[in-house]
C-alpha cells in the first residue's frame, strides 16, 4: 500500500510539472528546458515572501505564486518573444541558457545551502495515515493540487475564451492571427500559466522535502513524463507521469536505488524508439523523418 | 572550404587543382608559418598557468570541432556531448585501472568505444529530427553517465579513478610543456581530418542532409548511412578528447561530466558560429577562458573576498547571459563578427557586398 501511495505522490509531482511543458509546447511548439529552474526560482521566491509575510503563511504562498506568474510573463516578453519565428532549436537553446542563468542567480541571491520553506512558514509536515500507509501533508496537498490544476486546465482550455484562443494558436498560428487573436498575448499567457503550475509544484515539493538545486533534476525528470504521454496532450501528461512514477518507484524498490535518476530517461528512449509522438500526441504535426 | 569570395586582390584560380588546395596564396603560407611559429614559441615564454589554459583550450577545441561536424555541418543536434567525453575518459580510466593498458592502446580503444556509442546515439536520428533527436541524445547522456557512476561505486572507486601520466616510448608526458605539444598535435590532426572530410564527398553529403533531407535522398545520397557516419566520426573524436582529458587531469570521476558540460559544448559552437570550423575553435577559446575572465572581473568588485565562494554562481549567471546575448543578437557567432570586420576592410570604401548577380 505504501508503494501505491509513493507512486501516487511522485506521479502527482511529475504531472504537475509536466503540464507546464505541455502548455508551452502545445501553444508555441517551444520546449522549455528551463522549466525546472523556473520552478526552483518560485520555491526560492516563497522563501522571500515567507520572511515578508511571516504572520500569514497563506498570503506568502499566494504572493509567491503571483510573482511566479509575473516571472513567466516577463520571460516571454523580454526573452522568448524575440525568438518567435526563429528556428525552434534556437528557441530551445535560449531556454537552456535561461536555465543556466537562473541557476547562477538563485545561488547568488539565496546562497547554495539547503533551505526549508516549511520552517520559514512555521509549518510542520505531519504524516497522515491512510489505507494502511502514510502520506505526508505536503504529499496529500500535492495530489489534491494536481487534481485541481488539471480539472481547471481542462475547463479553461475547453470553455473559456482565452483557452479556446490558446488552442487555436497552437493548431495554426497564422490562421489564428488572421482571426484577430493576439499571438504575443496568448504566448505570454501560456508562459505565465506554465510558470504558475511549475511554481505550485516547486513550492509544494520544497514544503515536502526542503529546497536546493537538486530540484532542477526533478524538473528535468518530469520531461520524459510529458513526452511519453505526447508533448501536446494534457491527458497524455497525466498518464505519462503515472507510467514514469510507477517505473521509477518499482525500480527503486525492487532493483537498485541508484537507478532512480536514469529510469525516466530509459522509458523516454524506449518511447522515442517505439512511438516518438507519445501515447496521446498528434502524429502528423511531429517533426519526423 | 577555401572558396570563399572575395579574395583581397589579384588571385584567380586557373585550374581545378587550385580549387582543391587548402592553402592557396603566398600570403596565406606566410600567415600560417607565422602562426605556427607563435604556437611553437608560446610554451617557452608562457607561465605554467597560461600553459594550462592553452591545454584546456586544445582539449575543448577537439570536442567542439567534433560537435561542429555533427551539428554545424550534418545538422544533427546533440545535447549528449558530455556523455561521449565521459565514455572516452572512462574507457581510458577502466583500461588503465583494470589492465594497466598503455597510452597507445587506450587512445585508439577510446576512439573505438566512442564510435560504437556514436552508433547508438545516432540510431534515433534515423527516425527523429530536431527537437526529438536532441532529447534522445540528452537521455543517452544520462544513461552513459549513470553507467560510469555505477562502475565507480561497484568497483569501490567512489571518489574517482586515478590515472598515471602516460608514457610514449621513453618519454613520460607529465610536464605541461610536453602536454602542450601533444594536445596541440591532437587538435591539429582533428582539425585536418575535419577540413578534409568537409571538402570531400562526405562533407558535401552532410551539407545536403542538413539543407533538406528529402532532396538529399533524391540526389542519391544514402541519408541514414551518412547520418550514422556523422555520429560515428564525431563521437569517436570526442571520445579521444575525453581520454586525453582523463590523462591530462590524471583523474576520472562522473561529477566532471554533468549536463552543464554538454551545454558548454553546445555554447561553444553557437558562440563561435554555426557551420564554421574557425567558429568551433573561437568558441572553444571563448568558453574555456570565460570562467577565468569572470574570476578576474570579480576581483575588481568592492569587497571581492566575500564573493570568493560564489564564483561558480557568477560563472553560471555570466555564462547564461553571454549565451542568451549571442543567441538573440549575434546568431552568427564570433565568426559572424570576424567576417563583418573582414568585409569592412575588403569592401572599403563601400559598405555592402555587390549583389549576387554582379559577382565576377
Amino acid at each position: 500500500m505504501q508503494l501505491a501511495i509513493n507512486i501516487a505522490v511522485l506521479a502527482a509531482i511529475y504531472a504537475l510539472i509536466a503540464c507546464g511543458y505541455v502548455l508551452i509546447y502545445r501553444v508555441s511548439r517551444v520546449l522549455n528546458l528551463a522549466h525546472g529552474e523556473l520552478m526552483m526560482l518560485s520555491a526560492y521566491l516563497l522563501l522571500t515572501t515567507a520572511s515578508l509575510f511571516s504572520k500569514n503563511p497563506l498570503i506568502a504562498i499566494a504572493a509567491a505564486i503571483f510573482l511566479s506568474l509575473c516571472v513567466g510573463v516577463l520571460v516571454y516578453l523580454f526573452l522568448m518573444r524575440r525568438m518567435t519565428g526563429e528556428m525552434v532549436l534556437a528557441a530551445v537553446l535560449t531556454t537552456v541558457a535561461l536555465g543556466v542563468l537562473l541557476r547562477g542567480l538563485v545561488v547568488l541571491v539565496w546562497s547554495a545551502q539547503q533551505q526549508n520553506p516549511a520552517q520559514a512558514l512555521g509549518w510542520v509536515n505531519y504524516s497522515i495515515p491512510v489505507f494502511g500507509g502514510r502520506i505526508s501533508a505536503a504529499g496529500a496537498a500535492l495530489i489534491i493540487t494536481t487534481a485541481l490544476v488539471y480539472a481547471g486546465l481542462f475547463l479553461f482550455l475547453r470553455f473559456s475564451r482565452y483557452g479556446i484562443r490558446m488552442r487555436a494558436a497552437g493548431q495554426n498560428p497564422l490562421l489564428a492571427a488572421q482571426r484577430g487573436i493576439s499571438l504575443h498575448a496568448i504566448y505570454a499567457l501560456a508562459w505565465g500559466l506554465s510558470t504558475l503550475t511549475g511554481a505550485l509544484a516547486g513550492i509544494l515539493i520544497s514544503l515536502d522535502s526542503g529546497l536546493d538545486s537538486t530540484m532542477v533534476l526533478i524538473g528535468l525528470k518530469a520531461f520524459p513524463a510529458a513526452l511519453v504521454g505526447g508533448l501536446d496532450s494534457l491527458v497524455g501528461a497525466l498518464i505519462g507521469s503515472l507510467i514514469i512514477a510507477a517505473a521509477e518507484v518499482l525500480m527503486i524498490y525492487y532493483v537498485d536505488a541508484l537507478l532512480s535518476d536514469v529510469v525516466p530517461f530509459l522509458v523516454l528512449i524506449l518511447m522515442l524508439v517505439v512511438r516518438p509522438w507519445g501515447l496521446f500526441g498528434t502524429r502528423e504535426e511531429l517533426d519526423r523523418v | 572550404m577555401s572558396s570563399r569570395e572575395p579574395r583581397a586582390s589579384g588571385y584567380f584560380r586557373s585550374s581545378y587543382d587550385q580549387g582543391l588546395r587548402l592553402i592557396e596564396t603566398r600570403m596565406q603560407w606566410t600567415a600560417l608559418m607565422l602562426f605556427l611559429a607563435a604556437l611553437g614559441t608560446f610554451p617557452f615564454i608562457a607561465t605554467s598557468f597560461q600553459l594550462d589554459l592553452a591545454c584546456q583550450v586544445f582539449l575543448a577545441a577537439i570536442g567542439s570541432i567534433a560537435l561542429m561536424l555533427l551539428t554545424g555541418y550534418a545538422g544533427q543536434v546533440s545535447l549528449g556531448h558530455a556523455g561521449l567525453i565521459a565514455a572516452g575518459a572512462f574507457t581510458a580510466g577502466i583500461l588503465f585501472k583494470e589492465f594497466g593498458a598503455a597510452f597507445w592502446i587506450t587512445i585508439p580503444a577510446a576512439a573505438v568505444v566512442g564510435a560504437l556509442i556514436g552508433l547508438i546515439f545516432g540510431l534515433p536520428s534515423l527516425r527523429l529530427r530536431g527537437l526529438y533527436l536532441a532529447v534522445s541524445t540528452l537521455a543517452l547522456h544520462f544513461i552513459v553517465v549513470y553507467l560510469g557512476g555505477e562502475y565507480e561505486t561497484k568497483r569501490g572507486f567512489s571518489t574517482g579513478i586515478m590515472i598515471d601520466a602516460p608514457r610514449i616510448g621513453d618519454l613520460l608526458i607529465r610536464d605541461r610543456k610536453i602536454w602542450y605539444f601533444v594536445l596541440l598535435a591532437f587538435a591539429a590532426v582533428s582539425l585536418l581530418i575535419s577540413l578534409n572530410l568537409l571538402r570531400s564527398r562526405t562533407g558535401r553529403a552532410w551539407a545536403a542532409i542538413r539543407s533538406h533531407e528529402t532532396i538529399a535522398e533524391a540526389l542519391g545520397i544514402g541519408v541514414p548511412a551518412h547520418k550514422l557516419l556523422a555520429f560515428v566520426i564525431s563521437s569517436s573524436m570526442t571520445a579521444v578528447a575525453g581520454a586525453l582529458f582523463a590523462y591530462y587531469r590524471g583523474f576520472v570521476s562522473v561529477e566532471a561530466f554533468s549536463l552543464f558540460l554538454s551545454i558548454q559544448y553546445v555554447a561553444m559552437i553557437i558562440i563561435g558560429g554555426m557551420g564554421s570550423l574557425l567558429g568551433a575553435i573561437l568558441g572553444a577559446i571563448f568558453v574555456t577562458l570565460l570562467p577565468y575572465m569572470i574570476e578576474y572581473a570579480v576581483g575588481f568588485l568592492p569587497n571581492a573576498r566575500s564573493y570568493a565562494g560564489m564564483l561558480a554562481a557568477f560563472n553560471y549567471a555570466a555564462f547564461g547571459i553571454v549565451m542568451i546575448l549571442f543567441l538573440v543578437f549575434e546568431p552568427q557567432g564570433l565568426v559572424g563578427i570576424w567576417r563583418r570586420v573582414q568585409n569592412y576592410f575588403l569592401l572599403w570604401p563601400f559598405k555592402q557586398k555587390p549583389l549576387g548577380g554582379s559577382r565576377k
